[in-house]
């Protein structure tokens, strides 16, 4: 059994390593490092929201507020402290970890509750941040510039490094006892107290964790373009795509978010551009069919056939 | 002499707003004893075991386990404490597998010895979907699964919530020999059922609940000559 699982983690770990190698090699290959560098992000913010829906059924339509506050952390710290860019993106994370220790009470709440919550909240930290009366510390609404750190590659290449992390801590929750835990807390909190589950530490490990890869992430976005408004760091499409991506291509595993990403953004990238007047319909109309035959995401076309999706 | 009791409830007080679901119940157990809680719908069997397993906060009175008091202990910390339940409605985990289901109580619900989970699988006749996810079991099978998982904690005091409801007759048989063989082994077991004849087979005694109180405590044959049990299970009046 234990072998088995083994095997399993080992396989998972391999595809996040593939799936790694091959952003960190695409811009030598591919010019429109930008739009890699959208991929690199949503990629590794679909895995981190995936930690906190996929393995214990918290929807967060705030999402984006932990992605702002990485972004500012990484931010203020490179204004005011001229803290090195690596330095600064640590900030990023424990900006994010202090937003989400300080949101901890919203786990008391669940389903739409939870989602509007932190929503609320995102927008609430939006709105200090974005203060006219903070301008010397936020730069308010009039946003920040970051040219003296501005490194695309140095920068898509730690945001690579932070995907890296989003995939292995999804492969360590699929693949360790902690992850089922958390997965029986989704599953029914009461049952899962009585098989011994701390269901708070549980699921606060997790909100956590999903903070800091959307403080990194946040971090490492607000480094890539260097110039940016709080509109920017706190656009709520963040928290939209991330989750959609997560439900189309199917929560809780690996590859799901992957896929949701690669097609749906790779859709909204190629007929967003091509054809925008048919945009919306087309993107539309893959999320109703979605809803309606796949719920559970495109993995499910495998698992419920039995066979186990990464 | 009577055994040193396992679980002593003293007075024990539960209301939801205006209405008071237990009104100072008391009661002990022994370990290897089989207690049978029965009453009406509504009598508060169900709130009892939902205060010991910490579901619910006491407003009044005691539970005392093992010599320390436990009211308002949080489930998690009880489940490894030694005192484990089923529900009267299942509630595995459904996407896990059945048995992964018992795996996460073997993991974190047990602080004693191993548990050989094959086995337990084995003797719960649950080995065969061992692999499947547990939302595919019937409801009988998911009843057994809630009992697996609450074994897979080594509970010395388990809480058995209408577990017999929806056995056929066969089942019915088997799970009471499974309920005797743990208070055998030296388990105390808290059975709340409506079917009489299991409880029969099971419980040493019982304590008739109405109203949220206990209105007797004796053997089920006793209760079925008390004249206020039967006036509160059949109704009608009760000459004094």
């Amino acid at each position: 059994m234990r072998r088995t699982v083994g095997r399993r983690g080992t396989g998972d770990l391999l595809i996040a390593l593939v799936v790694t190698a091959i952003m960190a090699a695409l811009p030598f290959g591919y010019s429109n490092e930008l739009l890699l560098f959208n991929f690199v992000t949503f990629l590794a913010l679909s895995q981190g929201l995936n930690v906190l829906y996929g393995f214990t059924g918290y929807l967060p339509f705030g999402y984006v507020g932990f992605f702002g506050a990485g972004a500012y952390g990484f931010a203020l710290t490179v204004m005011h402290l001229n803290w090195p860019p690596l330095a600064a993106m640590a900030a990023a994370g424990v900006a994010a970890l202090i937003l989400a220790a300080i949101l901890t009470p919203l786990l008391r709440l669940s389903g739409a509750y939870f989602a509007i919550a932190s929503l609320a909240a995102a927008q609430s930290v939006y709105e200090i941040v974005a203060n006219p009366a903070l301008e010397d510390v936020t730069k308010g609404p009039y946003g920040v510039s970051l040219s003296g750190v501005f490194a695309p590659m140095f920068s898509y290449q730690v945001g690579v490094a932070v995907l890296l992390f989003s995939l292995v801590v999804v492969v360590w929750l699929r693949n360790s006892r902690f992850g089922l835990a958390l997965q029986a807390i989704r599953e029914d909190t009461v049952s899962a107290a009585m098989a011994g589950v701390s269901v708070v530490r549980g699921r606060t490990i997790a909100w956590l964790l999903s903070a800091l890869i959307a403080g990194l992430v946040g971090g490492v976005y607000a480094w890539h373009i260097s110039v940016f408004y709080p509109d920017t760091a706190f656009n709520i499409q963040f928290s939209i795509f991330a989750t959609v991506f997560v439900l189309f291509g199917g929560a809780t595993t690996l590859i799901g978010p992957i896929l949701g990403v690669v097609i749906l953004y790779g859709v909204y990238n190629t007929i967003g551009i091509t054809v925008p007047q048919y945009f919306q319909l087309i993107y539309g109309v893959l999320i109703v069919a979605l809803v309606l035959f796949l719920p559970n995401g495109l993995v499910s076309l495998a698992t419920r056939r039995g066979i186990r999706v990464p | 002499m009577s055994p040193e009791p396992l679980l002593e409830v003293r007075g024990l007080v539960k209301r939801f707003g205006g209405f008071r679901a237990l009104d100072g119940v008391s009661f002990h157990l022994a370990s290897g004893e089989v207690l049978g809680l029965v009453g009406p719908n509504g009598s508060g069997k169900t709130t009892c075991i939902n205060v010991i397993s910490g579901l619910y906060a006491p407003d009044g009175g005691a539970v005392v386990f093992e010599g320390r008091s436990i009211g308002g202990t949080r489930s998690h910390l009880l489940a490894r404490g030694g005192i484990n339940r089923t529900f009267q409605s299942p509630k595995p985990f459904l996407s896990l597998s059945v048995r992964e289901n018992v795996e996460i109580a073997a993991t974190y619900g047990n602080t004693g010895e191993p548990v050989d989970l094959p086995t337990l699988l084995a003797s719960l006749e649950l080995d065969r979907h061992a692999e499947h996810p547990a939302g595919d079991l019937n409801s009988a099978q998911q009843k057994t699964l809630d009992l697996a998982r609450a074994l897979a904690t080594r509970p010395r005091l388990l809480l058995v919530d209408e577990l017999a409801a929806g056995l056929n007759p066969a089942e019915l048989g088997r799970m009471a020999d499974r309920l005797r063989g743990l208070a055998d082994d030296g388990m105390a077991l808290l059975v709340v059922e409506h079917l009489m004849g299991f409880i029969d087979k099971v419980t040493d005694r019982v304590i008739v609940m109405n109203a949220g109180r206990e209105i007797f405590e004796g053997t089920l044959g006793e209760a079925t000559r008390d004249p206020t049990v039967v006036q509160v299970f059949l109704g009608g009046h009760v000459p004094a």
